[in-house]
């Protein structure tokens, strides 16, 4: 649930890249460029993924968890190469891997958050990754410029 | 971070544009992780096949190869997607097959060993405790850190060939002491028997706790394990969790009691396995009135007492027409096979056994199911019936001998 008031600049343990604007892509689900990815489109095809159907280019994706093994390392730079990557990765919690990858590939990438991203950002909102400052911030949001309490993520 | 001379010398490029790359790359992992200072290496094993990395990884190994870059250390490959042997016969893409003998020469001009296995700490090197090592894929790298008690990270394909080329990692993560400590307690109270039982009991831990920094810490087990049973407990950890370390009291190097692999610390959680969890797991997959015409015994490949004990189930047998069995074992693993007689046994039965791959990085795999009319896939892999399922395979776990059994009768007993 979206808490009220001004949506506060969280901040991020850990980041790598650069600073990047883009709408966000919000999932309560882990994600692995592996399983959940059609590498060709960008879009999340895993049958049942919580994502399945969105498109990953351009957007600064909010995840829980990373999944998925070694391979993830080559997938980000192929999917960088074909045109269809993300802005960012925003990872709770994530593997050396996905750090690997996505350093490898020039993409930018945030593990853990000082509070709960999920009550302040949806999907299609505008946000800015700033990894030198660590933070997550909520530009613009696509709903109502006030935001209201019983909008669910 | 703490460099040393050396260390500054690469990075401006004092030893080619190559190493000063993969440094650079190995720099940045680290800062994101609050690594200190780099530490030496003896041995990397990378993931590099064209199936996981695709022409832009290629072009990449390419650049690197006429750069000049050239592996400091010991440096093997893991499985891959195509066994050349088999492009034709499983109809992979001739192209994609051209494109993997090109990328094979760019990894060997560069002095990697292509041994293309992902048993590598069965056939090819075992580190001892304490040495640190460089290694992907994951199966490869929760066995080092708790069966050996070295010391690895998950090492990305890109990340592995850079640690080979410096000889060096940054030190964060599994190669700290801080991250080798237990966190989770698993009390086992099931008789472990097949390797699936193994496979299964590493499900259970791994979806529980999924954490890359969680440990868990295996007591009560009834039996001193094998290498195979270890290797698929591992490789389900991994899989399932994104582990990459485990302690089992009395039996991997760095947890003799309790409480020193807790490193003195108290777990964060505990579970307790019994036979019925692992039966229950079982019980969870359904054929889905699909027909059992697919049985596979990979991931990770197979060691030569799992070929012989194949060969053993299959002595004198066929299998069901129109039923498939695969196998996918090691280059020095088939060679033995063959010699011992067991991979007679196995394709005299109608086996097919693959060298240098694992069956769900396999070229063109997704085609290839829907070309066979192939929906389920029976396996002894824990760790096969989780990730096959991103090709659509609907996957059922089963004990060796009753994946066996499908095989002949296409029937679950």
């Amino acid at each position: 649930m979206r808490e009220r008031g001004r949506a506060p600049v969280i901040k991020l343990k850990r980041a790598f890249g650069a600073v990047v604007e883009g709408e966000a892509l919000v999932s309560r689900e882990g994600f692995s460029p592996r399983y959940d990815l059609d590498r060709w489109t960008g879009l999340i095809s895993r049958p049942g993924h919580a994502l399945e159907g969105h498109n990953l280019k351009d957007k600064v994706l909010i995840t829980p968890s990373a999944k998925g093994g070694i391979a993830a390392g080559w997938a980000f730079y192929d999917i960088k190469h074909k045109g269809i990557a993300p802005k960012a990765f925003v990872f709770g919690v994530t593997n050396p891997v996905m750090v690997q990858g996505a350093v490898f590939a020039g993409i930018t990438i945030t593990e853990g958050w000082a509070r709960d991203p999920y009550a302040w950002i949806r999907t299609g909102d505008m946000v800015r990754v700033d990894p030198v400052r660590k933070t997550l911030e909520l530009i613009k949001s696509r709903y109502a410029p006030k935001l209201s309490k019983d909008t669910k993520c | 971070m703490q460099l040393t001379p050396d260390e500054k010398k690469m990075l401006r490029g004092g030893q080619g544009a190559a190493v000063k790359e993969a440094l650079e790359l190995q720099i940045e992992v680290g800062r994101f992780f609050g690594a200190k200072r780099l530490v030496p290496i003896s041995n990397a094993h990378m993931m590099g096949d064209i199936e996981v990395m695709g022409d832009s990884g290629k072009a990449f190994l390419q650049r690197m190869s006429e750069s000049g870059a050239h592996c400091a250390v010991p440096t093997t490959t893991n499985a891959r997607c195509i066994d050349f042997e088999y492009v034709e016969k499983l109809k992979q893409d001739p192209d994609e097959a051209a494109k993997e003998r090109q990328l094979i020469a760019y990894l060997r001009k560069m002095d990697v060993i292509t041994a293309d296995t992902c048993i590598n700490y069965q056939t090819l090197y075992q580190p001892h405790l304490g040495e640190r090592v460089a290694w992907g894929d994951t199966g490869t790298v929760i066995y080092a850190n708790s069966v050996f008690g070295a010391r690895s990270n998950f090492e990305a394909g890109p990340a592995a060939l850079a640690a080979g080329i410096t000889g060096r990692v940054a030190e964060y993560g599994f190669q700290l002491d801080a991250h080798r400590n237990g966190t989770v307690l698993v009390n086992v109270k099931a008789d472990l028997d097949d390797l699936a039982d193994w496979g299964a009991l590493g499900k259970l831990v791994g979806e529980a706790h999924q954490n890359y920094f969680a440990v868990p810490v295996f007591t009560g087990i009834k039996r001193r394990p094998t290498a195979d049973q270890l290797k698929h407990l591992g490789a389900s950890l991994a899989s399932y969790g994104s582990m990459g370390m485990f302690h089992m009291i009395g039996v991997t190097p760095e947890a003799p009691t309790i409480k020193a692999a807790f490193g003195g610390g108290k777990p964060a959680a505990a579970m307790t396995i019994t036979s019925r969890d692992i039966a229950r797991v079982y019980a969870g997959y359904s054929a889905k009135n699909n027909p059992l015409n697919l049985v596979v015994f990979s991931g990770p490949q197979q060691s030569l007492f799992e070929m012989k004990n194949l060969a053993r189930l299959l002595a004198g047998k066929k299998i069901k027409p129109r039923n498939q069995l695969f196998v996918t074992t090691s280059n020095g693993v088939k060679s033995a096979a063959r010699a011992l007689g067991y991979l007679a046994s196995i394709e005299a039965a109608g086996g097919i056994v693959l060298e240098g791959v694992c069956f769900y990085i396999l070229q063109n795999i997704g085609q290839m199911r829907v070309e066979n009319g192939w929906s389920n896939l029976v396996t002894n892999s824990a760790k096969l019936a989780n990730i096959i399922g991103a090709h659509k395979f609907n996957t059922i776990l089963r004990r060796t001998d009753d994946c066996v059994h499908i095989a002949l009768t296409g029937e679950d007993r």
